[in-house]
């Protein structure tokens, strides 16, 4: 068992023991709290589990939440699916491309701000719709995305 | 001073339902949060001694924003809401289990016949009739026996999972109990996704009034809350996600009715389709089935999204044509531009064009166009609809989401997309489209599951190819 695994981590995964989905949910909490998996978590999920590190990473690579990188300080999630398309989430996502000068799925070199593509939000009756810091954001324009 | 019903509802939020709840609890009003109308337009949209009012921006100038009385809002008072009945304008918490208590009372075999006359078809993609799955896993034999909710609601345009998690808890509490009565599983699990935390407090909510009250001694109710992966919306994918591993779906047979959540019988079914159970215990299976159009009973949560002037979510028997929910419902395309063509049934819907909005939306019209109606959901664009990058976006979302299991989807959805971004440049299209049309005949009959198989339904329609042999 590696010592510098944070016992926040072992925490966590105690506390989702019993669960259903139990592995993911433990994932998705240590990426939600800790802002990234790192390679010693997945070893402790693995041990707690009993899971082989394999299987860990195999499951940390399928979902899109369980982040391995952690995400820039300023959190803008785009919606790039057809409702918000139809409404000029394709414009939108272009504007702040080149605001930030970063592309889609990329954090700023100075961790500043990262943009990330999310598949619908539900808000498609008033798009285009965005997630700042995860607050969800109706009817986005470029000027409500960095107020 | 009157009583102020204001949503908390994600969308409602997003559009500043907390600061006018804020204010007008400043202004001495009791304010009490509720679930949405799902007009959304409206929002957010406020009611007051049964006036409803919205959008509010202030809250010292509501009658420059007078809709009027609730019970007569248009849009609002020509639906059929059997399953939104009590969504919006109460709290949601205030809970009377009597109704709930009745049908719990009754023999499973009299609510499996209710189902089964009413028609009820699942709502969440397949149109599969509910009743087959319901007596395949009250007569398959097992030690433990589930109800999996499928609220994983991933399809661009719907939002009706949500509204309900978060206006009307019960109801879906109310849908897994009866299920759970009916087929003999004595444990309900909910699927729902991470981008909607606000339904996952609000039902959580729900389940701790329901544990107070009594209600979950023989029955227990588990949420898990799922990790960002459109596939797991698929029933085996999410099956397997549930018991903690990758999203990878399985080979069918067997059903998952038959052995589905650690290999137990499982009844999985989407969000709405178990909210419809109330109502057809209360109205009875024949009089739901009265409802809608042949094979399509009842009523349908339609999400209207996109490019639409007044979008939001209708609920109305099966029948109306896709120009109508547009126009009528609608008010048109929000740009004030012709439209351009309709989406149907999220990501694997069909775009729909010309004199195919004139389909009506049925189960049965809509096969016949090669279309389906998935989940409810109608994207609408305008004339400046772009069909190429549209069928671009359908071959790379496949291949974004595709869980990799099968060679058809995994490489197929890659290729197609490649093959799509050379179209526009291409010295031979017919013979490219010809090649695509081939690469979707491959998707369609070698796919696992619908991911791959229904990928080219976007992709034809966009591109006006044929449709398949297997829609
Ligand atoms: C790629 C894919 C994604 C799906 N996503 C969902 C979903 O988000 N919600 C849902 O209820 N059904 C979804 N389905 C359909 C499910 O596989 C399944 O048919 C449904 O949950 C059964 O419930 P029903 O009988 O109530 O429709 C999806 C299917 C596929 C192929
Ligand atoms: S498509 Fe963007 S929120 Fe649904």
């Amino acid at each position: 068992m590696p010592s510098d695994a944070p016992q926040a981590v072992r925490d966590i995964c105690e506390r989702c023991v019993g669960r259903i989905g139990a592995p993911i949910s433990a994932l998705r909490e240590v990426a939600a709290t800790l802002g990234a998996i790192e390679q010693a978590h997945m070893e402790t999920v693995a041990d707690v589990f009993n899971l082989s590190v394999a299987e860990v990473r195999g499951i940390v690579s399928f979902y899109s939440d369980l982040r391995t990188e952690p995400a820039g300080r300023r959190h803008i999630r785009l919606c790039q699916a057809e409702a918000c398309q139809a409404v000029g989430a394709r414009e939108l996502t272009a504007a702040a491309q080149e605001k930030l000068g970063i592309a889609l799925g990329e954090t700023a070199a100075d961790g500043s701000v990262s943009l990330e593509a999310v598949y619908c939000l539900g808000l498609c009756a008033s798009g285009p719709s965005a997630m700042v810091d995860g607050r969800p954001l109706a009817r986005a324009t470029i000027k409500a995305l960095f107020a | 001073m009157s009583v102020a019903y204001v949503p908390s509802e994600t969308l409602a939020n997003a559009l500043g339902a907390n600061e006018v709840a804020a204010a007008l609890a400043a202004r001495g009003h009791e304010v009490v949060r509720t679930g949405s109308r799902g007009l959304a337009w409206t929002e957010p949209m406020i009611e007051m001694d049964d006036v409803a009012y919205g959008p509010v921006t202030n809250v010292d100038e509501l009658e420059a924003v007078r809709l009027g009385p609730v019970d007569a809002l248009p849009g609002l008072a020509q639906q059929q809401r059997l399953i939104f009945d009590r969504c919006g304008g109460r709290d949601p918490f205030r809970y009377d289990a009597s109704a709930l208590q009745e049908w719990l009372e009754r023999p499973a075999a009299d609510i499996l016949a209710e189902v089964e006359a009413s028609g009820l078809r699942g709502r969440g993609g397949a149109g599969f009739p509910a009743h087959i799955k319901w007596r395949t896993v009250r007569d398959t034999p097992a030690d433990k026996k589930y109800i999996v909710v499928n609220a994983d609601e991933g399809d661009s345009g719907t939002f009706a999972d949500r509204l309900i998690m978060e206006g009307d808890p019960f109801r879906l509490i109310e849908g897994m109990l009866i299920a759970g009565r009916a087929t003999g599983a004595d444990a309900g699990v909910v699927y729902l996704r991470s981008e909607y935390p606000l339904a996952a407090r609000t039902f959580e909510k729900a389940v701790a009034v329901a544990e107070r009250m009594g209600l979950l001694q023989d029955f227990a109710i588990e949420l898990f809350i799922g990790a960002g992966a459109y596939i797991c919306g698929e029933e085996t994918s999410l099956l397997e996600s549930l018991e903690g591993k990758r999203g990878e779906v399985r080979a069918k047979p067997p059903v998952p009715a038959v052995a589905g959540l650690f290999g137990r019988p499982t009844l999985v079914h989407n969000v709405i389709t178990l909210c419809a159970v109330p109502a057809i215990l209360s109205m009875g299976g024949a009089a739901y089935a009265a409802l809608g159009v042949g094979a399509s009973t009842g009523t349908m949560t339609f999400q209207l999204a996109g490019n639409v002037r007044r979008g939001g979510l209708f609920e109305l028997p099966f029948g109306l044509t896709v120009r109508e929910l547009i126009d009528d419902w609608g008010g048109g395309t929000l740009s004030g531009r012709p439209i351009g063509a309709a989406q149907v049934g999220g990501p694997l819907g069909a775009y729909l064009k010309g004199a195919e909005l004139d389909a009506p939306l049925t189960y049965e019209a809509l096969a016949r166009l090669g279309a389906g109606v998935g989940h409810g959901g109608v994207v609408v664009f305008d004339d400046q609809v772009d069909f190429i990058e549209q069928a671009r976006y359908a071959f790379a979302f496949c291949a974004h989401e595709s869980c990799g299991k099968c060679t058809p989807c995994r490489i197929g959805a890659v290729r197609g997309r490649e093959l799509v971004e050379t179209l526009r440049a291409s010295e031979q299209p017919a013979a490219e489209l010809a090649i695509i049309g081939d690469l979707c005949d491959v998707m369609e009959q070698a796919s696992l599951c619908q991911m791959g198989g229904m990928t080219p339904i976007p992709v034809r329609s966009a591109l006006s190819l044929p449709h398949g042999t297997q829609t």
